[in-house]
């Protein structure tokens, strides 16, 4: 079958492969019809992300139809249309049962290599690094699919794979966003990056009451999409400073809470990106924490401080005494996806929402490594690459 | 004796080891019938006092000492042997106050070498005195014999106390909570048969008895390892301990324990096993180094029970089947 290879920094390309096969009982099969180019997946494009290796297959935002399933997978059958959420989730263990199934025990096989890292290990994820499960990804003709009776959505006949699609990942990353923010009538929530997860935290951010939702961005053609699909106010930080504006947009109080939708290759104008982007180049610091310093900064005191963007490593010069003495709440997590697909599928049949307004570009599976490069520099307007096996 | 030093850091049993190492004098305790001639923590403590002494005079007093031992004007500087004297009296409070004394009885030995090295040089010096310098050399050279000895004798207890039966052992311990009740976990954990199933060398286990039970594992280096166990205590629910018979090729025993965790959140299993690798430390530090750490391993075949019990499969991806995510 043909998949999207990760073959090195800034070199994908799509091989042939072998087809997956049914190692356990409670697997599934599932033929892809509809992929996803994720902003995460450019940090694996850019280096940024340890442990992969050269021929990895990935993606993880995919869904498609069921072709196979093992023994133990009684609520799936063949030809079912399923949507697959990101983190791979046992349903089980005592974190899942908790509902924080992004921090299952048991999915991940090379559990060592994250705790090396991060102390504990999180879940499994698709076409995320070995250090991550080391599980092929979802940008190709097929996928195998590990616990396959807990994480797969159906989806109903009368929904679209491209209004379906986002339920494996971003819909619910950026709702879960805004789900953090606790938001309570009145409230102006600051949304740093507009890219698609970050456009999906604004209009969550309006759907769970939100009086303002604020933008922050440096490109124009993002915001203005933001501006007039969502109905956000825009800040360009290439143009204002940021506290400043904040500041002055709230009354000199500040947002109520700051979801960071960047994470660990934010960009900031003048000097303070060379010092980072050194830092990070030689390894004295893994992410860059622009975007997350400044809603740290820019937060109303006692407010919440969202961080839905990926950080893998450490950062530098991160203002603990503001969060210290403001009393601040920083939450943040990789996305518990088979917790919110459901309730969010419900959102999309009602009409409340339409996720694939994040759509810019629909390419054949055969052009992921076009699609990488688009989404990658910006071009042509790019905000999300679709892909069609 | 030997056992002393697991004895040091177990509350009651270590006071009594202590007061009796107080009552009467290192040397003559060294050399008492019944007991092994050499006492390393005796013998180390006496270095340690010794070690204080020295050092105090080289501090306090350097040109005297250095007249006595042949050694006149400036080489070395009086400047040298004081700072000797800070090295002297930092090994000796080290050896005197640590738990563990053996790493401060090496400096000891560090220390005599540096000695030794300034005593070399002081032969080439015009104004030395040959004949005191060698009876002085000759005593560095037999504490540093005796200091080597000793350190030696305290690393290899340093082991013992880290809880081994004996100095050759490896111990490993690891702990794990899953979300199942312990009459479920001991029931499969009992049943040996099952053990293949997660633990990743084991590759077949014969029940031969009502507790024992034959094991067939993948060795270092392609190699298969057989032993027969043989369960020493059962108590339903909460405990298996297990040793293996004479004439196995990895000697080891070990135990499971099963408790309720606090607060009806599941069962903590805690594993605690004891190898005593064929060669002992030097096989287990080989064997480490080419990757099969024994604490890795037993955690790594922890994750694969819990997986087992509480989603009815061991969790695999491509990448651990085929050696690359495809």
């Amino acid at each position: 079958m043909k998949a999207t290879c990760w073959m090195d920094k800034g070199d994908v390309r799509v091989q042939d492969v072998p087809e997956p096969k049914i190692l356990n009982d409670r697997d599934a099969i599932v033929k892809i019809t509809t992929t996803a180019i994720c902003g995460s997946d450019l940090h694996l494009y850019n280096g940024f992300v340890p442990t992969m290796k050269s021929g990895d297959i990935l993606g993880h935002e995919f869904m498609g139809e069921v072709m196979e399933t093992g023994r133990g997978v009684k609520n799936l059958k063949t030809g079912d249309r399923v949507v697959v959420p990101f983190p791979i989730a046992c349903g089980a263990c005592a974190q899942c049962r908790r509902g924080l199934h992004s921090t299952c025990e048991n999915t991940n096989p090379n559990a060592w290599m994250a705790e090396k890292l991060w102390g504990y290990s999180p879940a499994g994820i698709f076409g995320y690094s070995h250090m991550l499960g080391g599980y092929p990804g979802g940008q190709a003709e097929y996928a195998r699919v590990p616990f396959a009776d807990v994480g797969p959505l159906k989806i109903p006949a009368g929904i679209s794979d491209e209004k379906a699609l986002f339920l494996s990942d971003i819909y619910p990353t950026g709702y879960m966003g805004a789900d953090m923010c606790n938001i309570q009538r009145g409230d102006t929530i600051a949304v740093w990056g507009a890219g698609p997860v970050g456009q999906f935290a604004m209009k969550s951010a309006q759907l769970l009451g939100a009086e303002r939702v604020i933008a922050i961005d440096r490109f124009p053609y993002r915001l203005r999409m933001a501006h007039e699909r969502i109905g956000v106010e825009t800040l360009n930080y290439d143009e204002v400073d940021i506290y400043d504006a904040l500041r002055d947009l709230t009354g000199g109080r500040g947002p109520d809470a700051c979801i960071d939708a960047v994470g660990l290759e934010s960009h900031v104008s003048g000097p303070l990106f060379a010092y980072d982007r050194v830092k990070q180049a030689i390894g004295l610091e893994s992410d860059r924490p622009y975007a997350l310093r400044q809603a740290i900064m820019a937060c109303r005191s006692g407010g919440i401080v969202s961080v839905i963007g990926v950080y893998g490593g450490f950062v530098d010069k991160f203002p603990m005494g503001a969060i210290v003495n403001r009393s601040l709440t920083l939450k943040s997590g990789q996305c518990h996806v088979q917790r919110y697909m459901k309730p969010l599928l419900e959102r999309i049949e009602k009409g409340e929402i339409d996720p694939s307004f994040v759509i810019s570009h629909r390419l054949p599976l055969d052009e992921a490594p076009r699609g990488y490069e688009m989404f990658l520099n910006k071009e042509d307007d790019c905000l999300k690459v679709v892909l069609k096996p | 004796m030997a056992m002393q030093g697991t004895q040091r850091s177990a509350g009651v049993v270590s006071l009594a080891g202590r007061r009796d190492r107080r009552d009467g004098g290192w040397l003559a305790r060294m050399s008492r019938p019944g007991e092994e001639r050499f006492d390393p923590q005796r013998v180390g403590t006496a270095l340690g006092w010794f070690s204080v002494g020295l050092g105090l005079a080289e501090l306090l007093a350097p040109v005297p000492l250095l007249r006595a031992i042949g050694l006149k004007g400036r080489s070395p500087s009086p400047l040298v042997t004081r700072m000797a004297g800070v090295r002297e009296l930092g090994a000796g409070v080290g050896i005197l106050t640590e738990p563990r004394p053996a790493r401060w009885m090496w400096s000891r030995v560090f220390g005599d070498v540096m000695d030794l090295a300034l005593l070399g040089a002081g032969f080439a010096a015009r104004r030395a005195n040959r004949k005191r310098l060698a009876v002085a050399t000759a005593a560095v050279v037999g504490v540093t014999a005796l200091d080597a000895l000793c350190a030696q004798r305290l690393t290899a207890m340093t082991r013992v106390s880290a809880g081994s039966p004996d100095a050759r052992s490896v111990r490993a311990r690891k702990r794990i909570t899953l979300d199942r009740p312990a009459d479920a976990l001991y029931r499969f954990w009992r049943d040996f048969t099952n053990h293949p199933k997660f633990m990743e060398r084991v590759e077949t286990v014969q029940v031969t008895g009502e507790r024992r039970s034959h094991w067939r594992a993948r060795g270092p280096a392609g190699t298969t390892v057989e032993w027969d166990s043989e369960v020493t205590e059962e108590r339903p629910n909460e405990l298996i301990a297990w040793r293996t018979l004479p004439g196995a090729s990895i000697e080891h025993t070990g135990s499971v324990r099963f408790e309720p965790a606090p607060g009806g959140r599941g069962t903590v299993v805690t594993v605690e096993m004891q190898y005593s690798p064929p060669g002992g430390a030097i096989t287990a530090a080989a064997a480490k180094m080419l990757g099969y750490a024994p604490e890795q391993q037993l955690q790594e075949d922890l994750r694969r029970f819990k997986q087992l019990m509480e989603t009815g499969e061991v969790v695999v991806s491509e990448a651990g089947t085929q050696g690359g995510a495809r």
